[in-house]
């Protein structure tokens, strides 16, 4: 399984950050931060050939590197790519997403755990058993055979 | 060639671990063949920071995405519900939500009561001490009481309600409608070896605390100590007949690729509603032209998923999101028949309790409610730890044309032929799936929740894999007996789904293994003259 090309790289930088860009008010980077970039590409794997066939795709309607067109025809290639790349392109943004939402610093944007569920788990609140109330006052209506 | 076994189980997962430990009382030689294999706990989704991405990959439902060396392909491309399931020692009972209602007494007297389908040849209370005798084993936590359902005596105290449970519960109260606390096999309490649950919240791809019951946990360290042998990374190819048409054994393919014939005086399959079929339509002779069992022509037709109508939203208040079990509410509001709203039987509900931060940016940007660009962060802040879902789980008539064949084409990586799906959704199943979504429409709205959307059916929803051998008394209408054995071959038993005649609107993991067991049970009453 070959690696991304350099072109294809940029391109899946370009549409990474098109879908979740920077942002100062939430302080989050954006999915062409390099880290996140970096996990992507590392994590790859069995999604490799069906990444590779989004942004062949996407090249193919971008006609050139999808960061020199200019915001407007940028725009319409991605709405293109999305709305017309099938199973090829839903793997590709489920890659941007999935490395995107497993950041630090997003996580901890989003007041989320920096860790595993295993081993420490989570504490859930027993909450009210009284709302139960009116259905145990229900009569027993088991249809019997 | 092996050394003859008195009894062959072929399958370890939900039925094949509860009749093998059953039947271990009787001292006779067991011998199970699974074709997966152990799992480690320590290697589970949840103890890595990449616990969701495996969901796509590696531990996705699908063993057509999963694609591991255990796992078999089933060409599903012309059904609407694409097959689920796991393939392990515990079978997909590693990889299930654990949540444990039962079939209804209703549900075996289909026929008498509203006229569709066929009346069980069994009821419920034959099945009632095998249903308590499998939640004694299996573990199971849940509130006795619920006015709508089957009496159950859980050992361990229901799940907390938490975040969710008081959102959906003040919602079902608004309008006047039943819930209870589910039935789970998740332990609220330390359980006979097993940790209790500590909300690890990704439950459905293996728990790493062992706090929800499979049977690797569960039956098989008991069946194993009381001498059942089970042989792991064994794939079961063909079972063999002789010439008094009785089933003399079976060819299998072992851990090393190499073919071997393993004789047993009994055969017992466990290897689920696709399995199964898959199985005895691969085992043709000259004797069984068209499979082994097969005098009726019904193996592998009247497959029955249950399809899921899904109705999800999101509310103001923060809910569970992963960091609970993700079921622990239902609803049999609408179980019954009640001609009036246009179908025959019901459907039960399951309540979803929230999902992790992955799986909801990647649903909520596929059903184009998240966004692309500076919008995404606002909008993500609006949707993550905040979704409800209700799912409808509807009652799938039998249908001959719904059906499991063998793929001309397909094969596993042993070269067996694989299963080839065959489904289209009723006009009964539909219209009840339509009554689903809008009850789960109601329910939401009436929790607050905004943005909601749907998935009809849950397109990667066919865990109940029900129907494809089922039990009856007319040799000509079905492919077992009242006690599990086949017409045809009568040292041939199965203890799966497949034999199951209606399918109700429950998950039916609960029902299956009481079913084995009580096939079990009938076997070591009839020892003495079980060919008969």
């Amino acid at each position: 399984m070959s690696e991304l090309s350099q072109t294809q790289r940029d391109d899946l930088r370009t549409i990474a950050a098109m879908i979740i860009p920077a942002s100062d008010e939430y302080k989050v980077p954006g999915a062409d931060d390099p880290a996140i970039q970096a996990d992507m590409l590392k994590t790859l794997g069995r999604d490799s050939e069906l990444v590779k066939k989004a942004l062949d795709h996407l090249a193919r309607l971008a006609g050139k590197p999808l960061a020199a067109l200019d915001v407007a025809r940028r725009d319409a290639v991605a709405t293109e790519f999305r709305a017309k790349g099938g199973a090829a392109a839903a793997t590709l943004v489920r890659v941007v997403l999935q490395c995107y939402y497993r950041d630090d610093r997003v996580l901890r944007s989003l007041g989320l755990d920096l860790r595993a569920p295993f081993p420490k788990g989570y504490v859930l609140q027993d909450g009210d058993w009284s709302l139960l109330d009116p259905v145990k006052a229900r009569p027993a209506d088991l249809r019997r055979a | 060639m092996n050394d003859p076994v008195d009894v062959l189980i072929i399958g370890a997962g939900a039925s094949g671990a509860a009749v093998a430990w059953s039947l271990a009382d009787t001292k006779m030689h067991i011998l199970c063949l699974d074709q997966g294999g152990w799992m480690n706990p320590a290697e589970y989704p949840s103890t890595g920071r990449d616990w969701e991405a495996k969901f796509y990959g590696d531990w996705a439902t699908s063993p057509n995405i999963r694609g591991r060396p255990e796992d078999y392909p089933i060409n599903d491309d012309n059904s609407p519900i694409k097959v689920v399931n796991f393939n392990a020692v515990g079978g997909s009972t590693v990889m299930y939500t654990a949540h444990w209602p039962r079939l209804h007494p209703s549900d075996f007297k289909v026929k008498t009561l509203d006229g569709v389908a066929d009346d069980w040849p069994i009821d419920y209370d034959t099945l009632t001490p095998f249903f308590e005798e499998n939640d004694r084993m299996m573990g199971v936590s849940g509130l006795s009481g619920d006015p709508r359902s089957p009496l159950t005596h859980p050992p361990m105290p229901p799940q907390p309600l938490g975040l969710s449970g008081p959102l959906i519960g003040k919602a079902m109260n608004k309008l006047g409608w039943h819930w209870w606390p589910s039935d789970t096999t998740v332990a609220t309490m330390d359980y006979e070896g097993r940790a209790r649950c500590i909300n690890l919240g990704h439950c459905t791809p293996a728990c790493a605390q062992g706090a929800k019951a499979s049977t690797d946990i569960t039956y098989w360290p008991h069946a194993i100590r009381a001498g059942v042998e089970l042989k792991t990374h064994c794939r079961v190819r063909e079972i063999l007949t002789n010439e008094h048409g009785m089933a003399s054994g079976v060819v299998y393919y072992d851990k090393d690729g190499v073919e071997q014939f393993q004789p047993a005086e009994v055969v017992i399959i466990a290897c689920n509603g696709v399995g199964t079929p898959r199985l005895l339509l691969n085992s043709v002779s000259g004797r069984f032209p068209n499979g082994l069992a097969n005098s009726s022509g019904l193996v592998g037709k009247n497959l029955m998923f249950h399809p899921y109508a899904q109705v999800y939203g999101f509310v103001k208040e923060v809910t569970d999101s992963n960091r609970a079990p993700p079921t622990c509410l239902w609803s049999k509001e609408f179980y019954d028949t009640d001609l009036s709203r246009g179908f025959v039987r019901g459907y039960g509900i399951q309540f979803g309790r929230g999902a992790g931060p992955v799986f909801e940016a990647v649903a909520s940007e596929q059903k184009g409610i998240l966004p692309w660009g500076a919008d995404h962060h606002r909008v993500f802040r609006k949707l993550n730890g905040h979704r409800l879902a209700v799912s409808a789980i509807c009652e799938d008539l039998p249908e001959e044309h719904n059906r499991v064949t063998l793929d001309p084409v397909l094969k596993d990586g042993h070269g067996i032929p694989a299963p080839r799906i065959d489904y289209t959704i009723s006009e009964n199943s539909r219209k009840m799936m339509d009554h689903g979504l809008a009850r789960g429409r109601e329910i939401l709205e009436a929790a607050g929740a905004t943005d909601i959307c749907t998935n009809d059916p849950i397109p990667w929803g066919g865990w109940h894999l029900l129907g494809t051998a089922r039990m009856g008394t007319d040799p000509g209408r079905s492919v077992v007996n009242e006690w599990g054995r086949s017409h045809d071959v009568k040292n041939l038993f199965i203890v799966d789904g497949s034999v199951f005649v209606t399918s109700g609107g429950v998950n039916p993991t609960s029902t299956i293994q009481a079913i084995a067991l009580y096939i079990a049970d009938q076997m070591k009453q009839r020892l003495a003259n079980l060919f008969d």
